[in-house]
């Protein structure tokens, strides 16, 4: 019977206006399956009144749909998905399931997954199918998720609005013309447009939280060291994090739950315990101080995003938290920081992408050195480009102490403002972005004004901190807007308990992108 | 100039990098662009400041050294752009 109406779906309307008009009342519930959080998807899954093969049919009808509007995905993996669809509901029949067991996810293209390719979305790695999975893949395998596909991103996660992928160009589902965020642009997309249930991004600079401010979803990037990087191809190693970009507080908690932890394979992740995630999901903020970071409205912030974080801030108040006004004084040296610090390792990092092992090579070169450069030249977008000059110079002979060494120092000031902050406080609360998502193609020719955007997710992924984007509001023009709250290292429970009683006090998670 | 056309030429040689003479151009406006931002560091005293390469404090990660099944020739070499005998095949080194 739910087969039966399912088939009815969307099938029956030729141009699905998705979500506006439901003629049939029964078909409701199948309509909507792929809006489904991932935890109303196991509560179905595991009542048995939908199984993970129509689940993920749904998802890929939606996918027909929709896709070609978004430009969430750099490739999709139906037949393994319908096939790791149907083992998960032989696991779900057998009671032996978890919380995401039958659940279809959305990878970043960045993650390694073995026999399918991973571009991270460059042309020199079109090509490459890695022998081996990365532990985080490996846990969502484990856990008997299903991989829907890989997502768009920046070449190699530099960037903010996903441009600067060397395949396509990624939509904003709320508006069209403007950028989903970077570089999990095509991560939070495909959750935005409900190409997915829920999925996985990297943040190495705020490529996590700022797509998912920009695209009205949840996204979480993890102290430094909570998730194992095994697998994750590598910009900037001190930075890097692995997280999850979901529908909801709740779905982030059960996603943290599943990716974290200790990797013997990953010597700079953290072996420490890791909490239930879920457990941090209680209703009331009472004796919670949250500190209220005044460089983050200085001059520069979009007046509606100005106001719908005020907004949030009284909101978080009302349920019972003290609010109080902090000083990161180093804030406004971050970007300048980052943009050496991040260039300098990923100039380092991309050394390995020679033509011999793996990848592009351009086979026209007779000699080695011309065969490197040549490779090299055609294989990286602009954007990597520029970076990997900045950073060779960074760190190059004669400017080495000028830029890298002075950019180590100030990092570690910035670090040494947040350790005073939450001396008094438990988390900060700012906005993600000085502003709502801004239009493509706006910032493509100018890679400072590109970096500058980021100046408020910077400085937490200096301090290795965690950040958790929630939807707190939208501008006059509908664009979603984020509210970012910090925390010190390993206190990920408390941004979730913060997001989810002001997610629970609020509506802006229920509203979905018309498209 | 906050950097010439020459050191960003250098630079992308020990990069690996060719630049063709429009890239050149652009690269250095920008990278000009881009270090003059840099310079607002030399605003913040730094003098008794020790530099963080690192976020978390760990220690080395020692473990034993133990024999363990890797991955195998053939499947280390799939990606190869050219291979040959258990190799990877390259242009000539030495003229």
């Amino acid at each position: 019977m739910k087969v039966a109406v399912g088939q009815i779906d969307c099938r029956g309307q030729s141009k699905p206006s998705i979500g506006t008009k439901i003629r049939n009342p029964q078909s409701a519930m199948e309509m909507d399956l792929y809006r489904l959080t991932i935890h109303e998807a196991h509560d179905l899954l595991t009542r048995g009144e939908v199984t993970s093969v129509e689940l993920t049919s749904a998802v890929f009808d939606r996918i027909g749909q929709v896709e070609d509007r978004t430009g969430a995905y750099i490739m999709l993996v139906k037949d393994r998905a319908m096939a790791e669809a149907e083992a998960a509901d032989e696991v779900i029949r057998q009671g032996t399931g978890g919380p995401l067991t039958g659940v279809p996810l959305a990878i970043k293209d960045i993650l390694c997954t073995e026999g399918i390719r991973t571009t991270c979305g460059s042309k020199i790695l079109e090509n490459f199918i890695p022998p081996y999975s990365s532990t985080v893949v490996n846990k969502l395998k484990k856990a008997y998720a299903v991989i829907v596909g890989k997502t768009n991103m920046d070449e190699f996660a530099m960037g903010s609005s996903t441009e600067h992928s060397a395949f396509m160009v990624t939509r904003n589902p709320w508006d069209l013309t403007r950028i989903p965020g970077g570089s999990s642009g095509g991560s939070a997309a495909s959750v935005a447009a409900d190409e997915c249930i829920g999925a996985i991004g990297t943040d190495t600079g705020g490529s996590i939280r700022q797509p998912a401010s920009h695209c009205g979803v949840v996204g979480l990037k993890p102290t430094y060291g909570r998730v194992s990087r095994f697998g994750l191809v590598a910009f900037a190693s001190s930075l890097d994090q692995i997280g999850p970009i979901t529908k909801d507080v709740t779905d982030c908690a059960i996603l943290m739950n599943e990716i974290c932890g200790y990797d013997p394979n990953d010597s700079t992740s953290v072996p420490r315990e890791v909490p239930d995630y879920t457990g941090a999901l209680q209703a009331g903020l009472k004796g919670l101080v949250v500190g209220i970071p005044r460089e983050y409205f200085a001059g520069g912030l979009d007046e509606d995003v100005a106001q719908a974080v005020n907004a949030a801030i009284k909101v978080i108040e009302e349920l019972g938290a003290t609010s109080k006004s902090v000083s990161l004084p180093h804030t406004e040296y971050a970007v300048a920081v980052y943009y050496l610090i991040a260039p300098a390792e990923a100039s380092s990092n991309l050394a390995r992408y020679d033509g011999v092992r793996y990848g592009f090579r351009d086979k026209e070169a007779e000699e080695l050195i011309q065969m490197y450069r040549d490779t090299r030249s055609k294989g990286f977008g602009s954007e990597v480009q520029r970076r990997i000059i900045i950073g060779t110079y960074a760190l190059s002979a004669g400017y080495y102490d000028a830029y890298y060494g002075k950019a180590s120092r100030v990092r570690t000031l910035i670090m040494q403002d947040f350790n005073q902050a939450f001396e008094t406080c438990d988390v900060l609360v700012a906005p993600v972005a000085p502003t709502p998502a801004f239009r493509l193609g706006e910032k493509l020719d100018d890679p400072l004004a590109m970096y500058l955007s980021d100046i408020f997710t910077l400085p937490a992924s200096l301090a290795g901190i965690a950040g958790i984007s929630v939807p707190c509001g939208f501008s006059k023009d509908g664009l979603p807007i984020g509210l970012q709250i910090l925390s010190k290292h390993f206190d990920e429970e408390k941004l979730i308990r913060v997001a989810y009683n002001f997610e629970q006090a609020t509506d802006f998670h229920t509203k979905r992108a018309k498209l | 100039m906050k950097i010439t056309r020459e050191e960003v030429v250098h630079v992308a040689k020990l990069a690996r990098l060719n630049l063709d003479e429009e890239a050149i151009e652009l690269y250095t406006k920008q990278l000009g662009d881009i270090l003059t931002h840099m310079d607002t560091l030399n605003r913040v005293d730094t003098r008794d400041v020790p530099p963080t390469s690192h976020a978390i404090f760990i220690n080395n990660a020692f473990r034993e050294d133990e024999v363990k099944a890797s991955v195998s020739v053939e499947r280390a070499l799939a990606n190869a752009p050219q291979s040959e005998d258990g190799s990877f095949v390259v242009p000539k080194v030495i003229g």
